[in-house]
């Protein structure tokens, strides 16, 4: 195994967890509820009554978290090397498969794997053992 | 009446506030660069273990949250605490979360931070969640249909 130390971050990729289990914190001692990304939003497509808000309101949230960074900065590089048809057909399977699996990287991950869920670790687990196989097939095996 | 119209403005503002919280947590983190997500995905080339450590600092905190949330029986704002309970691993758990992670290997992009990417216009992260939207109402779809045949 040979470790990219020259894109190594651990500071910053600490503080940065620290902050999102700040937020899972927050969002669970006062609304009550998982910071899970794909339940938050698949809950908008069947809602409930007096449902929406909150949702609507946590989803704004990450989308205006880029404008808020450059009130004080620049933002880091991002780099999406993904083709547009890749990107289409990856975020169809990405849609569905976190609803059919009750949770992603947040709800699993993160907020589960906290709450010592036997379900989340499974869940992280699978998720994390197919995204190495993928990476390794399709630039180790097939070359991309 | 005041209070209960006043507590559904807490309710939606820490909602925002965690919200946004927590894009600033994947920004910094480097979780909203897909390139840096597969490269934490690539054990076998030129491994990156940066993410490894974003969930490490956000289980730190998690577990010291949801040690607390679990004792609750409502939560700090007076609302329902709407916890888990299953613990069933079954079909759906293993093979959402092994499609989700093939999904994830090819795209780099997990749905938190597509949102994230939205923000900063991208058109690629456009493009990723409004499919990644289609995809839910698929499966809400498909979910009625097998409901119905049940029936």
């Amino acid at each position: 195994m040979l470790i990219d130390w020259n894109n190594f971050t651990p500071w910053t990729a600490l503080a940065g967890g620290a902050l999102i289990g700040v937020a899972s914190a927050l969002f669970v001692l006062f609304n009550g509820r998982i910071a899970g990304i794909c339940g938050i939003v698949g809950g908008l497509f069947r809602p409930q009554k007096d449902d929406v808000y909150w949702r609507l309101a946590f989803i704004a949230g990450l989308i205006v978290a880029p404008l808020v960074w450059q009130l004080f900065g620049t933002l880091p590089t991002i780099e999406i090397h993904a083709s547009y048809s890749v990107l289409a057909i990856t975020g169809l399977v990405v849609g569905i498969s976190t609803r059919y699996g009750s949770g992603c990287t947040s709800g699993h991950g993160v907020c589960g794997i906290s709450r010592l869920s036997p379900r989340s670790f499974i869940a992280t687990l699978a998720f994390m053992f197919a995204g190495f196989l993928t990476v390794y097939i399709v630039r180790h095996v097939l070359g991309a | 009446m005041m209070s209960k119209h006043l507590s559904n403005i807490s309710v939606v503002l820490f909602a925002l506030l965690s919200g946004i919280i927590f894009g600033l947590g994947l920004i910094l983190a480097g979780m909203a660069n897909p390139a840096k997500v597969l490269a934490f995905l690539d054990l076998t080339g030129l491994w990156d273990p940066s993410l490894a450590l974003v969930m490490g600092g956000a289980i730190c905190i998690g577990l010291v949250a949801f040690t607390l949330a679990k004792k609750r029986t409502s939560s700090f704002l007076g609302l329902k605490m709407h916890l888990p309970t299953s613990r069933i691993i079954d079909k759906r758990l293993v093979l959402g979360g092994l499609v989700f992670g093939i999904g994830w290997g090819l795209s780099g992009i997990c749905p938190a931070p597509a949102f994230v990417l939205l923000g900063t216009g991208s058109i690629k992260g456009i493009v990723f969640v409004i499919f990644m939207l289609i995809g839910m109402e698929v499966f809400e779809r498909i979910e009625s249909y097998q409901k119905q045949l049940k029936k």
